[in-house]
């Protein structure tokens, strides 16, 4: 049969731009569907009066420099033909991970925190070691089959400490886990070496500047993109997407379908599901937000130097769905301004607080009672952020709060689970025979995550010639 | 094509992959994946390369004879002399 296009991408995010960029390159026929009118998906960009706003974005991580060549940002970089220039990444300064009785700080030399756990946990530092080499590998995340080792039952054997466990986990949780309470140990690994070994940084000028980059590049390279085009169903037919509904009534067909809006969200569009194959459920842990614009910059008037500071105020750290409408006993203050150089060109101060939060509470408030209770959340998140930043309340000029209902609303994640289903597909396979996810539920998550898993899936399930 | 024309067309493949790399300095009858860094990913995507410009196709049995510059030569010069 002769299709109209080879391989359909549903979603312009940064997994779908990376398949997409591949797959044109190679001059494979490809068409990316996006609902929105542009690019990004989870890790995008919004106009906010007169300013660009990022979505998602607190951090690249997998940060290391150009001359670091195995590294996983080197590896995706060579795939997508783009140079470590392009990126125009700006490293942190420094970071901190801060509990009641201790205080850990991390920066992008890893020697750092070494240091840090040998002052701060001196009887800890031989575990730690021991543990940093032990870490599992991105290849394990995609063995077949493979059973969920729990990372508390592993940290265990390593460090003798709980607080030490507890102030690492907190960082790794908050930035990629999906399950509540513990999570998979691969997937500890992986978001370790990208948060801890090697690092964080910011593209100079946001999301934007790096999706357009990609953007770019898969237009030049002959794959097309359509905007505001939302898919509606899958037509399945013996056991293939026969048909790609679109919501404005076009009908579409292709050889191949590779879906990046989640698990739960494409077995949704399906318009059959076998019976052998497992119901996705979608996840359970989301994150409510607000982005402080302020009249001055956090390092030079209010003597806030970090970049990103993770905070817990109990001795074990809980992450699960909170029994509100948010938990603010933990949360994150990512301060954008204390990116590398970003003060030459900044001269608004930004903050953005998040912390977790119950999608089923805030969805059932009405109008009037969600808008009130935004702006509650956000006194709530302010008060909490103030004994680290002082003086922050009286320099707000202007705030933007998102919670998880409008992450479902712009990205089609259900429950805007930003790290999707516990129930990973983690070589991207599903039982459709021409279907394949990648994205966060393959189980790979930030954004060199997320395109090495578009190129992963582009490469094995298409250009490799499976 | 000529030999040299290979050689200069392989050298182009594996700049545009690893920009960063100097490929003037490499031995011909050395490995190159031992004197340049390129993964396994970036050596699949030498062989796509060549497909995409020259539709020259080099099963999977036939990999190893690509392992260094004078051996891509002569592995490739029969497909592509009339190129």
């Amino acid at each position: 049969m002769d299709y109209e296009y080879e391989v359909l991408i549903i979603g312009a995010g940064l997994s779908g731009l990376a398949a997409g960029i591949r797959l044109a390159h190679f001059g494979r026929r490809v068409c990316i569907l996006e609902k929105q009118v542009r690019a990004g998906g989870l890790n995008s960009w919004y106009p906010f009066q007169g300013r660009i706003l990022d979505v998602g974005l607190h951090a690249v991580t997998n940060y290391v420099p150009r001359s670091v060549k195995s590294a996983p940002l080197a590896r995706i970089l060579r795939q997508l033909r783009l140079s470590h220039d392009d990126l125009r990444l700006c490293p942190q300064r420094i970071s901190r991970i801060i509990f009641p009785e201790k205080e850990l700080s991390f920066t992008n030399d890893f020697q750092l925190l070494v240091q840090e756990i040998a002052d701060k946990f001196p009887s800890q530092v031989d575990g730690f070691l021991k543990l940093t080499n032990s870490l599992a590998d991105y290849a394990e995340l995609s063995s077949p089959g493979r059973e969920m080792v729990s990372a508390r039952k592993v940290l265990k054997q390593f460090l003798s400490d709980p607080l030490l466990i507890e102030m690492l986990l907190c960082p790794i949780m908050f930035y990629g886990n999906c399950r509540e309470d513990d999570m998979d140990f691969v997937q500890f690994s992986i978001l370790f070496r990208s948060i801890f070994t090697e690092g964080f940084a910011r593209p100079k000028l946001g999301m934007r500047q790096l999706i357009q980059l990609l953007v770019d590049k898969y237009q030049e390279s002959g794959g097309e993109l359509r905007y505001g085009c939302q898919v509606h169903k899958l037509i399945i037919n013996q056991g293939r997407v026969a048909e790609v509904h679109l919501a404005n009534g076009r009908i579409m067909q292709a050889k191949v379908i590779i879906s990046t809006v989640g698990l739960p969200e494409t077995r949704s569009l399906c318009s059959f599901w076998p019976a052998e194959a497992k119901e996705p459920k979608p996840g359970e842990i989301a994150f409510v937000e607000s982005i402080l614009m302020l009249d001055c910059l956090p390092s030079q008037s209010l003597g806030f130097e970090t970049t990103i500071l993770f905070y817990n105020d109990t001795e074990r750290f809980v992450y699960r769905k909170p029994n509100g409408l948010i938990d603010s006993l933990s949360g994150v203050i990512c301060c954008p301004n204390n990116y590398q150089e970003d003060e030459q060109m900044s001269t608004e101060g930004l903050v953005r607080l998040t912390h977790l939060a119950n999608f089923d509470l805030w969805s059932r408030l009405d109008q009037d009672e969600y808008r009130r209770q935004k702006e509650h959340c956000l006194r709530e998140s302010v008060e909490k952020a103030e004994r680290f930043i002082r003086g922050l309340g009286r320099h707000i000029v202007a705030c933007d709060t998102f919670t998880p209902r409008t992450i479902q609303r712009f990205t089609a994640r259900q429950k805007g689970a930003v790290y999707g289903t516990p129930d990973k597909l983690p070589d991207g396979r599903t039982e459709i025979k021409n279907l394949y996810v990648c994205g966060t539920d393959q189980g790979l998550v930030g954004i060199v995550g997320a395109l090495l898993s578009g190129i992963t899936v582009a490469n094995r399930w298409v250009l490799y010639g499976a | 094509m000529t030999q040299e024309e290979i050689k200069a067309s392989i050298l182009d493949i594996i700049s545009e992959i690893v920009p960063d790399e100097d490929t003037s300095q490499l031995d011909p009858d050395l490995r190159i994946r031992d004197q340049i860094n390129l993964d396994s990913m970036d050596f699949l995507d030498i062989i796509m390369e060549l497909r995409k410009r020259y539709k020259v196709e080099v099963p999977e049995e036939d990999y190893p004879k690509l392992a260094t510059l004078n051996s891509c030569v002569a592995y490739l010069e029969p497909l592509l002399k009339d190129k």
